[in-house]
Formats: C-alpha cells, sequence, structure tokens
C-alpha cells in the first residue's frame, strides 16, 4: 500500500517546482518598467470597462439551461459509443430514441422562441 | 490498495458539508450548491461500492451517471425558478421570502 | 463476453408511455397550435386510454426491463395497477376541477398540461419499480414538473415563493434519499427490490443508516412529521388545482414506492422500521392536526390536513412490517382520500374567483344560501375528512384502525382515534360557517359543467366507499398478495 503513497509524495514535491521555477526565472530575467496600458486586465485586445458585477441578460441563462441539457446527454453517449462493438443494433435504437426526445424539447425550446436574442 | 473506508469517511465528510450547508446557509443558490454536494457524496460512494463489492457488474458505475443527470435537471429547474424569484423580489435569502406564513 | 438485450414488453409499461408520449406530442404541438382547449381534451383522451390499459392489466404479474441473470427493472402486479388507477383518477379529478379555473386566472397553458403529464408518468413509475435506482429516478420525474407547477401562476409572488421552497426542500430530501440507496447497494451488492430482500441480513450497520436515509427521504415526500414543514407553504402558495393535483398524486405515489421498497426489500429490517414509522405516524397525527385548529386559510388548513392523513396512512404502513393485509387497509384509505380531497378541493376551486380570493375560512359564511348543492356536497367532504359514517373517510379510518390492533399497535389505534375527534373542529368549522351564517354575498357562483362533473363523481366515490366498502376492501385486498411474493428474475 505504501508504495501508491510513494508516488504521490514525490509527485506532490515536484509538482509544483516546474511551473515555480519557469515563473521564477521570468521574474529574474525580464526587464520590469511597467506603464498604465501594461497593467490592464487584458494587456492586448478589449479594453476593459467598469466593473465585472453586473446583471447578465437573462438570455445568457437560458442558453446556460439548455445547454447542460445536451451536456448531461453526452455523458449517456460515451459508455455506448465505448461499448458500442458489443451492444450491436439494439443499443442503437435505444440511443436514437434518447436523442428524439431531446430532439423533441429542443424543438420545444425553438417554438418558445427562447432561442431568439433578444 | 486504499481501503475501501478512507473512500467512504471521505464521502461522508462531503455529505455532512452538504447537510451543514443547507440547514446554515440562507442564501438560495449557496442551499442549491450544497444539495450538489449531497449528490456528489453519493455518487463517490456508488463508485466505492462498485469498484470494491461488485467489480464484475457496472451497476454502480451507471446509477452515478443517472444521479449526476438528475443533479443536471435539478439545478436547471432550481436556478430558474430562483433567477424567476429574484426579478420580482430582488433577493434570493431564504429568510426574506416569508410571504407564506401565518 | 457477448451482449445480450434485455428481455423487453413494452406492454406492459404502456400506461407509462401513453402518458410519457402523450407530453412529449404536447412539446411538439405547442410550436404550432397554441388553442387551449386542443391540449385539455388531448390529455383527457391520453390519461383515459392509460387508465383502459391500466385496469386490463388487472390480475396479472408482469416483469420488464430484464437483463440477463437479474430481476426485472418494472413490474406490474395488481397492487401497481390499484395504485396507478387511483393516480390516473386524480390526474382526470385535477384536469375537471382546473377546466374553468384555468381560463378565468389566466393560467391556461400548454405546460400546464406537459407537466403534469410527465409528472403522472413519474408517480406511475413510482408504484411498478422494482429497483431502488429506479425508485429514485421516477422520485425526480414526479418532482421536477410539480416544482414548477407550484410556481406557474408567474404574477403572484407567493406562488414563486412556494415553488423556490419546495423545490430546495425537494431537492435536500432527494439527496438523502438517494444517499441511503447508495448505503444499501454498499451493504448488499444490489439495489433490486428482490435482491435487496435476498441478501440482506437484519442488524447490519449499514444496510440500518440506509434505512434510515430512505425513511427520512419518504417522509419529506408525503409530508411527515419532522419533515412537514414545506407543506402548508407550497399548499397555500402554488396554485389551487396543483395543490389538488399535489396532495393526492405526490402523496399516493409516495405511500407506493414506501409500501413497495419496504415491503419486498426490507422485511428483514421490519422490526427496527415498524417502530420508526409508528413513532412517525404518532407525531404526524398530533401535529398535523392540533396546528390545522388554527388555521384561517383554507388551504393552509387543508394543507394540514393532509398531513395528519399521511399519519392515518402511516399507520398502515407500520401495521404493513407485521401482516401484510395492513397494505390493503392502506390502499382503501388512498381510494377514499382520492375521492374526498379531489372533491373538497374542487368546491375551493369553485369559490376562487380570481388567484387567491375566496379561500379564507370567512368567505364560507352562507355558502349554504348562495349554492345550496356546493355546500351540500362540501358537507359530504369534510364529514369524510373527519371520519364520520357512511362515507369513504370512515371506511378507510375503519380498516386502518382494525390493522393497527391486528399488529398491536393499540397506542397508535387510540392515538388516532383522539386526534380523529380533534380534527372534527376544524373540518366541521367549516360546515358551521356555510350553514350558520349569512355571508357578504348572496349571488350564486358559477361552477361549469367540468367541475360539476368532477364533484359528482367524488360525491358518488365518497358515498360508495362510505356505504359498501367490503367490496372495495376485497380489491384492496386482492392488491395486495402481488407485493409480497417475489417476482423471480429471468
Amino acid at each position: 500500500m505504501l508504495d501508491n503513497w510513494q508516488f504521490i509524495a514525490i509527485f506532490v514535491l515536484f509538482a509544483p517546482l516546474i511551473p515555480g521555477a519557469a515563473i521564477g526565472a521570468n521574474w529574474l530575467l525580464s526587464p520590469k518598467k511597467p506603464n498604465r496600458i501594461k497593467q490592464e486586465t487584458y494587456e492586448c485586445g478589449v479594453e476593459a470597462v467598469g466593473s465585472s458585477w453586473i446583471q447578465f441578460k437573462v438570455q445568457y441563462y437560458i442558453y446556460a439551461l439548455v445547454f447542460v441539457v445536451f451536456d448531461i446527454e453526452a455523458v449517456f453517449l460515451f459508455p455506448i459509443a465505448a461499448a458500442y462493438g458489443l451492444l450491436g443494433a439494439f443499443a442503437v435504437v435505444e440511443i436514437v430514441l434518447f436523442v428524439l426526445i431531446l430532439v423533441a424539447a429542443l424543438a420545444y425550446t425553438w417554438g418558445d422562441g427562447s432561442l431568439e436574442w433578444v | 490498495m486504499i481501503p475501501m473506508s478512507w473512500y467512504l469517511i471521505f464521502s461522508a465528510a462531503l455529505f455532512a458539508i452538504g447537510l451543514y450547508g443547507v440547514m446554515a446557509r440562507r442564501n438560495a443558490i449557496a442551499i442549491l450548491m450544497s444539495v450538489e454536494l449531497l449528490l456528489n457524496a453519493v455518487n463517490i460512494n456508488l463508485v466505492t461500492f462498485w469498484r470494491y463489492r461488485t467489480p464484475d457488474r457496472s451497476v454502480g458505475l451507471a446509477w452515478a451517471v443517472f444521479v449526476l443527470a438528475v443533479a443536471a435537471a435539478e439545478a436547471a429547474v432550481g436556478l430558474a425558478l430562483i433567477i424567476s424569484v429574484y426579478r420580482n423580489r430582488d433577493s434570493v435569502i431564504a429568510e426574506e421570502l416569508d410571504l407564506l406564513r401565518n | 463476453m457477448d451482449f445480450q438485450p434485455p428481455i423487453i414488453n413494452l406492454l406492459i409499461v404502456a400506461p407509462l408511455l401513453i402518458t410519457m408520449g402523450a407530453g412529449l406530442f404536447l412539446m411538439l404541438l405547442n410550436i404550432f397550435c397554441k388553442r387551449d382547449g386542443v391540449y385539455y381534451w388531448l390529455t383527457l383522451a391520453a390519461i383515459a386510454a392509460a387508465l383502459v390499459q391500466n385496469v386490463a392489466m388487472w390480475g396479472h404479474e408482469y416483469g420488464t426491463f430484464i437483463a440477463r441473470g437479474s430481476y426485472p427493472m418494472v413490474v406490474s402486479d395488481n397492487f401497481s395497477v390499484f395504485l396507478n388507477s387511483i393516480l390516473l383518477l386524480s390526474g382526470i379529478g385535477t384536469l375537471l376541477i382546473s377546466r374553468n379555473y384555468l381560463h378565468r386566472t389566466k393560467l391556461e397553458r400548454p405546460e400546464f398540461y406537459m407537466l403534469m403529464l410527465f409528472s403522472l408518468s413519474g408517480m406511475m413509475m413510482m408504484g411498478m419499480a422494482n429497483d431502488l435506482i429506479l425508485v429514485f429516478v421516477a422520485l425526480e420525474l414526479l418532482s421536477i414538473p410539480l416544482y414548477i407547477m407550484a410556481g406557474l401562476a408567474v404574477s403572484r409572488d407567493d406562488s414563486k415563493e412556494s415553488a423556490m421552497k419546495y423545490f430546495l426542500l425537494g431537492a435536500f430530501s432527494s439527496g438523502i434519499f438517494v444517499y441511503g440507496i447508495a448505503l444499501i447497494y454498499g451493504a448488499t451488492g444490489a439495489t433490486a427490490l428482490p435482491a435487496v430482500y435476498a441478501v440482506l441480513e437484519a442488524g447490519s450497520p449499514l444496510a440500518m443508516a440506509g434505512t434510515a436515509f430512505l425513511m427520512v427521504g419518504f417522509a419529506f415526500k408525503i409530508g411527515a412529521v419532522p419533515f412537514h414543514m414545506w407543506t402548508p407553504d407550497v399548499y397555500e402558495g402554488a396554485p389551487t388545482v396543483v395543490t389538488a393535483f399535489m396532495s393526492v398524486g405526490a402523496k399516493v405515489a409516495g405511500f407506493a414506492a414506501l409500501l413497495r421498497v419496504f415491503t419486498v426489500a426490507l422485511p428483514a429490517m421490519s422490526d427496527a422500521w415498524m417502530g420508526a414509522l409508528a413513532l412517525i405516524a404518532a407525531l404526524t397525527l398530533i401535529i398535523g392536526n392540533v396546528v390545522a385548529l388554527m388555521q384561517t386559510n383554507i388551504k393552509r388548513m387543508l394543507g394540514y390536513s393532509s398531513i395528519a392523513h399521511a399519519g392515518y396512512l402511516l399507520i398502515g404502513v407500520a401495521a404493513a412490517g407485521q401482516h401484510s393485509e395492513a397494505v390493503g387497509s392502506v390502499l382503501l384509505y388512498m381510494l377514499a382520500y382520492l375521492f374526498t380531497t379531489m372533491g373538497a378541493f374542487g368546491v375551493v376551486i369553485a369559490l376562487e374567483h380570481k388567484l387567491g380570493e375566496g379561500i379564507m375560512l370567512e368567505d364560507y359564511k352562507g355558502l349554504a344560501k348562495r349554492n345550496p348543492w356546493l355546500s351540500a356536497a362540501m358537507l359530504v367532504f369534510m364529514l369524510s375528512l373527519t371520519g364520520v359514517p357512511p362515507t369513504g373517510g370512515f371506511s378507510g379510518k375503519f380498516y386502518i384502525f382494525r390493522s393497527a390492533v391486528e399488529a398491536n399497535l393499540w397506542w397508535l389505534a387510540i392515538i388516532a382515534i383522539m386526534t380523529s375527534v380533534v380534527s372534527g373542529y376544524y373540518y366541521l368549522r367549516v360546515v358551521f360557517y356555510m350553514y350558520m351564517f349569512d355571508g357578504d354575498r348572496t349571488e350564486p357562483v358559477y361552477a361549469g359543467t367540468a367541475l360539476k362533473t368532477g364533484l359528482l363523481i367524488a360525491l358518488v366515490g365518497t358515498l360508495w366507499l362510505g356505504f359498501f366498502p367490503a367490496g372495495w376492501f376485497e380489491l384492496a385486498y386482492k392488491a395486495v398478495i402481488g407485493t409480497t411474493q417475489l417476482l423471480a428474475g429471468g
């Protein structure tokens, strides 16, 4: 049993060293000339405006909720995919039914107008 | 191999944290998160028992997937309800929702 | 390792397939058609078809979804047919009493019917599930649509608040419930109910803890003390038709799974759970009935009353630990509870012309002069809830008390009789208000044909069970046998 733990102990010791060394070397070698533009959240790209603690459009949540359904669908598809060679036609029928039910839900969401960006 | 009891103790601790969270937190979202902890504790239990008790039949694994799916469905409905309450009342603190009391 | 598909006979789950399929069909129909009447009639037809198919399976024992070398996932026997009939009837009843109500309170949306069909499927699956994990999935399938239905009146804050409370406590309780399942799986290495029975040894601490967790989860769902806190709030806040559906459907389904799990899988531990359930029953009876005395809102009063009735039903479940005939008394009580509760909520709905209006006890003053027939019906339902002969409530209580005495639960029977007497005060107060006072209004309330039909059915059912209980009890007793016999695996 102890063998397993020795590996973990070695891992715990060495894992922080590698990124630590890289960051440390960077800090030692780089020239330091800070200015306002360099200290922005995104040094290049969109300028950040205001606080991030604002209300988002409720549409984002609806998209997220619809996404969750299909996220979980994938969890059910993976085992079928992994064992597909064994399962044959039975699994195909079953999984197609499963996906069709989810498609019905998606169609409902669509018909309801929840997918339109307003 | 790591003994089974370690996993069970871990899962029980997670479950206890979830229980504490449901009872002590006042924010509805925090309560929902604690409920998710409960379900995760269940999943750890299921997978552990599968590995140590019935490794030849993958029932425990399959059920963990079901619990996962149910947890997602619950979270989706729950968040939608919480959002709809928040839009009217500007609050998700369970104690401030006291319309229904005699 | 070669794979053999499980043995599947879809005819056995046909009632489930009909309600679920109808729900899915309505979801698709929603894209093209927004006329509400279509949804109402389609739902009614689907539930009626499911009921016919369900009754046709009476007298047989089937199992389906049988994987090689294991037990069926889903079974159908007299027990499940009886319970499914109660559930489907509660669906029809809800539809009948909701027809005008949804219209005039502007709640009529296709979603109501879809969610109801899905929830009904979950409820039926509760009584048919032969595997702990399927019980859990069924529990969620019944609960999640109910959470949404409780919040259906989006314009009212109290409806949404009740939905959120129901959701938070419901999700919490199902978390505890499924932890119990995991522990029982750990103790036995199985989750099929007969397999658990075959392996389980009395006194295994892991299984003991699992049973306790299961019990807490069930107690939440059926609204038993000390896990009843959500019931009055949710009953008050939810739209009244949803309250009616919930108070019958969710409770009957909860008891269905409770009975099957405890009598099929866990008889080895009956000494432990009998005592615990008897104690919960006593607490539920006392607290439910005493707190109901102080209510002035009729929906809240019926909420506490439904807690009290969970107590009476629990007496039967506790007695079932001793002898299986007690299950029959629980089934009969549920049938009486179905007719009586649906009827009582029907009258409440008739009076509620706008959301949240006409649900205080005061509003019942002088109803006898406004609507003599409605008042007479309410009188019968209140007598039945109290347990006065010759009503269904009396017959139900009679058989429950008898099974308690046969199981040597004398003390529980005495508590139950005393709390029944107490309950007379708050039920008959409604009658007193209707007949003895003059109200502010004199014009009769408009009930509508569907609601009147529903009330008539409930009235006939309540009185029939009251006058001729013996035949019904025989039927309920026949429904017991299937649960106690173990279905052999294929």
